[in-house]
């Protein structure tokens, strides 16, 4: 039942598998400008509203040595002026209109959003499509909204200890890739961004061969077509537009431990973190047997790891499995257990890893597997009542080089997964000598 | 350019979407009321339950009751342990949750037209016959004692909690729903039937309906579903006497962001002046990007990262509140930006740009809230709570458009209260004392 709030933004990242994968009766049509932008439109006509995304295939991963935060920075200084607009005037407009605007920043992407009336979309495009390239920067934006990014890390980051702590298990996880950076930066090296990182980063990766607009709501395929050649197929596309050429992990020879200690923590817990292949265009289906391994494992009440440790013994407050399986490069699988009282943290892992070992030895359960592959089913048909998911899933995977037809076939894939996959899988990837392990701890005692 | 975008703007703005929802009223046999969006085109239904009362029903001493019953609801019921439910709910791939709030329990479900019969028959179970085992008493009473220990090392909660409990003192506002550490402690089975007794009665029931169903289907669904409920719960909880001092705060707290929560007296929702107040927090502090706070506070100044205020108008009390986050020697600056922001408002009230762009907004971002079955659902519950009539949704607008730049003037006069503005400051906030109230 429960989740505990500590975990409520770790949960959001790691997109639960009940957020849908919407493909059967689906109104989604997908067409390339000229200039190599990508166009997906996904039709709602139940009410007069339209939102319009426009992600960018550069995040905090494809920043330079030395600046990292910059993607997010930029982000934020795009709401600064342009050769037409005032600074501010963007979400002005937005809001004089009725709309929302908001923008945000990961590690493979960066994306800008306006939800307005359906009326409203041409005024929406002609913005958007403004600010791809004409930006207007002054040293005083960058001074100021550096101090709002600084700002934003004492709110995400520094004032949380848990935050704190998966920062430095990604650094660990991570020894020779972009991922074990945080995407909104290192405090030392935000500090120092300036004009020429923010407008390097711009040149480099905004133009329309690297973006995809995604049109979700009540709107027609051709009125989008005709909109989007107006006013993002006239920018000419960037010809030296880089590849995107990530450097890769090193096979992982020995197990990585980590201590965080904190006066701040109340509930300590224990985080665990292996590498994991995500998904690749063409070649989904070892991540959908991840994804489907993660809610066998740690999705809940009926789960394996809530099983064994939160009902057949009370080693467990709280048990939880998540796959990130949307990702340029390799991800991660994660485990969380938070202790009951009483027990350590040495004896909440040990009971990780027993239930681990368990898992091998008795397989999957086929029952739990035909229940989640019911929900897969369901999750299509509630898909249907949330355009704007459908058109989130979409941006994100174009962004992550992937196709539409892969988004499409996805709930095939995860529906095709055996028992035997999944096994497979698990095999891979929860190699204790390849792992991470964190321990999230109060300062004052040592457990 | 930028004129011609204005121009634009004002062509554009003078026709709002409007929000096409067509709502009945649904008497069920058995004499219950439900407000019904019917939307047969994807095979689903979304539909939002709320007894009144919620949290604030804890019995004196029992401060957590209702919120551990809420939390055993969906953890064994009928013949159904906590799995058999979990399971059971996983097989019609139905969801529920259930959740407890100082106004309401609420109970938020969804589930697929061919599996509706049983999809009622699981929520019933758990809304008439919860088992509250032992075993599942222990289990969830721990997760709750996790989370209290956690809020206590929480600077947002630590600020929170620490205004509820000046702006309320001693009324169930005043504190956490999920108790403190010795009262859940304390909690036996008996305080939790007695909570449910108190709590889920067909006299203060308010349901929404939105999806594949028809009237005749919903009055016979809810009849089945609730009419077995007894008549009557405990009395409603008092209003709260709301006595925020002027002053500041300070909770000393080891952490490089200070968190402010700030608020004074408010206004309620059926004020006739509520339009205009909710007008006036918009310019004020109410969410987007161009709100005078978040211009000053952060856009010209970095000093945040986010800064809002907000109308808080809840059944027993109204409070107006707002919250910003700076670092420790930052905090004292942006405090200072906010009270001189309060009092300007108090003294000049707001512009007739201002005001015209505040419609605009509030306006057209109406419809946009209506982006889905269980959205919907929400909102017709909410309408009905705090009375609204059945065909409000088509002249809302209208009444936000009548507000006056005088209205909003003399309700900013009468509302702002920059001597009795009260700020909680968690952190090692620089230049900030506590004023020993």
């Amino acid at each position: 039942m429960f989740k505990a709030p500590i975990f409520a933004a770790l949960a959001a990242v790691f997109l639960p598998f009940a957020a849908g994968h919407a493909t059967a009766n689906e109104a989604v049509s997908h067409f390339t400008l000229e200039n190599g932008m990508d166009v997906v439109v996904v039709e709602d006509h139940r009410a007069p509203v339209v939102q319009q995304m426009v992600w960018y295939r550069a995040g905090s991963a494809d920043e330079p040595k030395g600046a990292s935060g910059v993607a997010h920075f930029l982000e934020h200084l795009l709401f600064k002026a342009t050769d037409k607009m005032d600074s501010g005037e963007f979400s002005a407009t937005v809001a004089a209109n009725g709309g929302r605007d908001n923008a945000f920043t990961s590690y493979d992407y960066t994306a800008y959003f306006q939800r307005v009336a359906a009326d409203r979309l041409e005024l929406m495009m002609r913005m958007e499509s403004d600010r791809m390239r004409n930006i207007r920067l002054t040293p005083d934006n960058i001074r100021t909204e550096r101090d709002v990014i600084l700002e934003e890390r004492n709110q995400r980051t520094e004032n949380n200890p848990s935050a704190l702590l998966n920062e430095q298990m990604n650094a660990a996880q991570y020894l020779n890739h972009r991922y074990g950076v945080p995407i909104i930066g290192w405090k030392h090296e935000m500090q120092t961004l300036d004009l020429d990182d923010a407008l390097s980063f711009y040149e480099t990766y905004y133009s329309p061969n690297n973006a995809i607009l995604v049109v979700s709501g009540d709107v027609e395929p051709e009125e989008v077509r005709v909109l989007a050649e107006k006013y993002y197929g006239v920018i000419p596309a960037n010809p030296d537009l880089p590849e995107r050429l990530r450097t890769e992990e090193p096979p992982q020879n020995a197990e990585r431990r980590l201590v965080f200690r904190d006066p701040r923590v109340a509930q300590p817990y224990v985080s665990r973190s292996y590498l994991a292949p995500e998904r690749d265009p063409g070649e989904q289906e070892k991540a959908a047997a991840l994804t489907i391994l993660a809610e066998i494992l740690g999705g809940g009440t009926t789960s394996f790891l809530a099983e064994k440790m939160q009902f057949d013994t009370q080693v467990a407050t709280y048990t939880a499995a998540y796959y990130r399986g949307s990702s340029l490069d390799d991800t991660t699988f994660n485990f969380i257990v938070v202790p009951a009282e009483g027990v350590t943290l040495q004896q909440a892992e040990d009971a990780l890893d027993a239930a681990l070992a368990d898992f091998t030895e008795t397989g999957v359960d086929a029952e739990q597997l035909d229940r989640i592959k019911l929900q897969i089913r369901a999750s299509q048909i509630y898909a249907r009542d949330d355009a704007d998911s459908v058109a989130n899933r979409y941006g994100q995977a174009l962004a992550m080089g992937m196709t539409v037809q892969d988004v499409q076939d996805w709930p095939n894939v995860l529906e095709a997964v055996t028992a035997q996959d999944i096994m497979q899988a698990a095999g891979e990837v929860l190699d204790r000598r390849a792992s991470v392990t964190g321990w999230l701890m109060k300062a004052e005692a040592a457990q | 350019m930028r004129l011609i975008f204005a121009l634009i703007l004002t062509a554009l703005a003078s026709l709002p979407a409007r929000a096409e929802v067509d709502i009945q009223s649904v008497t069920s046999p058995g004499g219950l009321t439900a407000w019904l969006v019917e939307e047969p085109s994807i095979p689903f239904v979304a539909l939002e339950i709320r007894f009144r009362g919620g949290a604030s029903l804890d019995r004196p001493g029992k401060r957590g009751a209702v919120n551990l019953m809420t939390a055993l609801l969906e953890e064994g019921a009928g013949d159904m342990d906590a799995r058999a439910f979990a399971r059971g709910a996983e097989v019609i791939a139905a969801s529920y949750d259930f959740d407890a709030s100082n106004d309401a329990v609420a109970i938020s479900t969804r589930f697929l037209t061919e599996n509706r019969a049983a999809s009622v028959a699981l929520l019933k179970a758990a809304l008439q016959k919860p088992r509250f085992d032992e075993e599942a008493i222990e289990r969830v009473r721990r997760q709750v004692l996790s989370i209290i220990q956690s809020d206590q090392k929480d600077p947002d909660d630590i600020a929170s909690q620490t205004f509820n409990q000046i702006a309320y003192g001693d009324h169930p506002y005043g504190s956490s729903l999920n108790g403190t550490l010795e009262s859940v402690a304390a909690l036996t089975r008996d305080d939790l039937l007695a909570a449910h007794s108190d709590v889920l009665a067909r006299d203060r029931i308010y349901i929404g309906a939105v999806g594949d169903i028809t009237p005749e289907e919903l009055g016979a669904l809810v009849d089945d579903l609730l009419g077995d409920l007894p008549a009557t719960g405990a009395d409603m909880p008092r209003m709260a006497e709301v006595t925020i001092p002027p002053g500041v705060t300070v909770v000393d707290f080891a952490t490089p962001q200070s968190v402010a929560i700030f608020g004074q007296k408010g206004i309620k929702q059926d004020d006739p002046d509520f339009f205009a107040a909710t007008i006036l927090n918009h310019v004020i502090g109410g969410g987007s990007f161009e709100s005078r706070l978040m211009s000053e506070v952060r856009e010209k100044r970095g000093l945040t990262y986010g800064v809002y205020s907000y109308l808080v108008p809840r059944d027993l009390a109204e409070v107006y509140m707002g919250n910003v986050s700076s670092a420790n020697d930052r905090i004292a600056q942006a405090i200072a930006v906010i009270r001189e922001e309060w009092d300007k408002a108090a003294a000049e009230g707001i512009t007739s740009q201002e005001l015209q762009d505040a419609k605009t907004y509030i306006t057209g971002a109406y419809p946009l809230r209506f982006d889905g079955n269980g959205p919907i659902a929400n909102i017709l519950v909410g309408m009905q709570m705090i009375g609204l009539p059945i065909d409000y949704i088509p002249t809302r607008n209208d009444k936000v458009e009548a507000v006056t730049l005088e209205d909003v003037t003399r309700v900013a006069g009468e509302l702002l209260d920059p001597e009795g503005l009260h700020f909680v400051v968690v952190g090692q906030p620089v230049g900030v004392e506590s004023t020993g109230n």
